[in-house]
């Protein structure tokens, strides 16, 4: 097995795996690679990160197989200036869009209940969404 | 339209209140959602009522941590008749989502309660709660570095047991395709707030619940599902050994006639084990031919653009060398049951993959047990989409895994598409062959924010169930919607089963509080 090392998105944290790692493990974790790296984040957006890797990611990741982002590469491909496909990588989203979005979904994406993405879980993950970019 | 409903049915604002507030005693207030906004989140966000008067609607939610919970809540609401809707991670689209059947039921949701509980790779068991989704079991799995498979449905954010429950399937090896044929014993609390474990979890220091499905005397597991006889809080369930290869082959035909020994010989060999994964059959001209082309056609079709009538591709879990045999054995097979039958060698990989094949996957990712959420492309918008949709129901019959069956099934839906035009049905029937005795059709109507589309749908879906059942075909799941439409097509014997499903439902819960109306079964008091 190579020596490269794979991000890995934990339920609790991020850690990376460096090849000895990978070795033991049985099985592999997709998505390979993450949309944002976590540096030079504050603690509430590290927070609202590790809910959109668990909770949003499946959907709205880089890579294969990912509706959102699929979807929202066509919805904004017109659009000047552009509004990248990758939720993560926008600049426009403001908390009260993410909370509204999340709370009511959109087409194919249901919204979520509290006990999935609790107030204070949505509210991370606002503050992650919206950001300040330098 | 308000997303809640005021009250459950016959209960009145002032009793409502106090159960909220003894509900609130037991998990916390926190844990109790009765503000409309938080109530609405229950809704069904695929459902073919939306905003309608009969949209299925809950009155409160109530999320406990554990069984203990799990029982006061049931007996506050059993005192109160206070009807409850029990939900593991409530994400069953499709299907119903997260909302009740009766409107004004308290939806249970169970996700908080999400502890694996025990899992060994010795025994390639598990026991979780009904919070535990499939891709924490992965996470989980991965974790802890164990040498286990899953088999999990499309969509990874549901729940192990909620699947189960609703008897979902998977696309691993036959044994656990079945979700809820591959459980093994179960702790499930009664509508009086009783609690029961089956099985061998009867048995008091036996540590055999998770292996031996079904212990001493009457085996009860299978009322439970797709019912509402219990809240089940725990379930095992068998896993897979991780395999150590993969391979794949696709078996081409090219005749129209072939469908028949092509089905036969797939059916042996995997009743034989001489394959081991998920079989798909498959027709790339019928895809381009479209509805109701007759065989010649096809075959036309098939000879002129150099593709083949009929595809099946198997798939192989296991050793290399054994992988190899077992595909050189099908092949024999075929070729001796199908003349001219060309093989064509697929996918190969030693396991487990890397984390770059993996990816490369996409939505093929639950061949490998790995959870994701890809097949939510369905309907949504796209290069060739511009219209997403707000989800789809699920019109799923099942039917004869035979060629002769798929062949006058897929009639019986073609002239139905024909016969409902107006309704301006898409239907392509392909069969899936998630259980193994038997396949089903997945057919995906479309739902919209648009009460006029809905209605339409509606009124065609419950055509084709009629149409169906006339001709043998029926069911295997269906939305809340349909549900009593569904339930009139098993019938024989004047619905002498649904008699006997009421006969249960009274006796095992008497005041009718557990998920009334689920697949058709009604409580004495609601009863039409
Ligand atoms: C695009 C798409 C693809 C899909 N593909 C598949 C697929 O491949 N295979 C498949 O099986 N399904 C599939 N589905 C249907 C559905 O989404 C899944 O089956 C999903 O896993 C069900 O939701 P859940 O696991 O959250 O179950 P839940 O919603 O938690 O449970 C389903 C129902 O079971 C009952 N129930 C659940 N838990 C309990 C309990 N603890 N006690 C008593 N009763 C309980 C309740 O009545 C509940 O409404 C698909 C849906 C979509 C939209
Ligand atoms: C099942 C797949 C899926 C999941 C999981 C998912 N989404 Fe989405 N999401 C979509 C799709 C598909 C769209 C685009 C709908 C459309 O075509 O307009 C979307 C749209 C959005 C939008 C709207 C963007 C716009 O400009 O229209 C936001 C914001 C968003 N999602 C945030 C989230 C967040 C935050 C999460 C996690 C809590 C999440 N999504 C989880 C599928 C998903």
């Amino acid at each position: 097995m190579s020596m490269t090392k794979i991000a890995f998105a934990g339920a609790l944290g991020c850690a990376v795996l460096a090849g000895s790692a990978l070795a033991q493990q049985a099985l592999p974790i997709p998505p390979l690679q993450h949309a944002v790296p976590s540096d030079g984040l504050n603690a509430a957006q590290m927070r609202g990160q590790d809910v959109f890797r668990t909770t949003c990611e499946h959907c709205h990741g880089p890579g294969r197989g990912m509706p959102g982002t699929s979807s929202l590469a066509v919805k904004y491909q017109d659009t000047a200036p552009a509004i990248p496909a990758l939720i993560e990588e926008r600049t426009d989203l403001t908390p009260e869009l993410v909370e509204f979005f999340v709370r009511n979904g959109s087409g194919a994406m249901a919204p979520y209940r509290k006990t999935e993405v609790s107030d204070d879980q949505l509210a991370d993950l606002a503050a992650y969404l919206s950001r300040p970019r330098p | 339209m308000a997303g809640a409903a005021a009250t459950p049915p016959g209960v009145s604002e002032a009793v409502f209140a106090d159960a909220l507030n003894r509900f609130a005693g037991v998990v916390g207030a926190e844990n109790v959602y009765s503000e409309e906004e938080d109530v609405a989140l229950y809704r069904d966000a695929y459902s073919p009522l939306w905003d309608e008067r009969e949209e299925k609607l809950a009155s409160a939610a109530v999320a406990p941590a554990s069984a203990e919970e799990v029982q006061a809540v049931a007996r506050i609401a059993n005192e109160l008749r206070i009807p409850l809707y029990p939900v593991s991670t409530g994400r069953n689209l499709g299907y119903g989502g997260s909302a009740p059947v009766l409107s004004g039921s308290v939806v249970l949701d169970l996700k908080r309660m999400n502890r694996i509980l025990d899992i060994s790779e010795r025994d390639a068991t598990v026991l979780v709660e009904p919070g535990v989704s499939y891709f924490d079991l992965y996470r989980h799995i991965v974790d802890n570095g164990l040498k286990l498979w899953i088999d999990c449905p499309d969509p990874g954010w549901g729940s192990v047991i909620g699947n189960a429950m609703d008897r979902g399937g998977g696309v691993t090896t036959g044994a656990y395709r079945d979700h809820f044929g591959s459980h093994c014993g179960m702790e499930v609390v009664l509508a009086d707030g009783d609690i029961i474990r089956t099985g061998m979890g009867a048995m008091p220091g036996a540590n055999t619940w998770q292996q031996n499905r079904y212990g001493y005397g009457p085996w009860v597991d299978g009322i439970f599902s797709q019912s509402n006889y219990g809240i089940v809080t725990k379930m095992g369930f068998w896993l897979m050994p991780a395999p150590d290869a993969y391979l794949s082959g696709t078996i081409a035909a090219h005749r129209h006639q072939d469908v028949i020994p092509l089905i036969d010989v797939m059916n042996r060999l995997e009743n034989i084990g001489a394959f081991t994964g998920y079989p798909q059959v498959g027709s790339p001209v019928l895809f381009q031919a479209g509805a109701g082309a007759a065989p010649e056609e096809l075959e036309a079709q098939a000879r002129a653009s150099g593709q083949p009538v009929w595809t099946c591709r198997l798939q192989f879990y296991g050793g290399r060398k054994v992988n190899e045999a077992q595909w050189e054995y099908c092949q024999e097979q075929f070729a001796a049951a199908i003349p001219g039958a060309t093989f064509q060698r697929g996918e190969e990989y030693d396991l487990p993959l890397t984390p770059e094949q993996a990816e490369a996957l996409g939505t093929e990712k639950v061949s490998f047990g790995i959870p994701n959420l890809g097949r939510f492309s369905i309907g949504a918008r796209s290069e060739f989409n511009d219209m997403p949709t707000s989800g789809h129901v699920w019109f799923s019959p099942i039917l004869p895994r035979t060629g002769e069956g798929l062949l006058a099934a897929q009639k019986v839906l073609f002239e139905a598409a024909e016969q409902l035009k107006p309704y301006n049905l898409s239907v392509l029937p392909m069969p899936f062959a998630n259980w193994q005795r038997t396949f089903i059709f997945l057919i995906n109507f479309p739902i919209y924010r648009d009460k006029d589309a809905n209605r339409q749908t509606r009124e065609a879906f419950r055509k084709l169930v009629k149409i169906c059942a006339e001709n043998g075909l029926g069911e295997y799941r269906t939305a809340p919607a349909f549900m009593n439409d569904v339930g009139d097509t098993y019938s024989f014997n004047d619905h002498a089963l649904r008699r006997f499903h009421e006969r249960l439902k009274d006796a095992v819960d008497p005041n009718g509080i557990l998920s009334a109306g689920r697949y058709g079964v009604w409580p004495r008091h609601l009863r039409t």
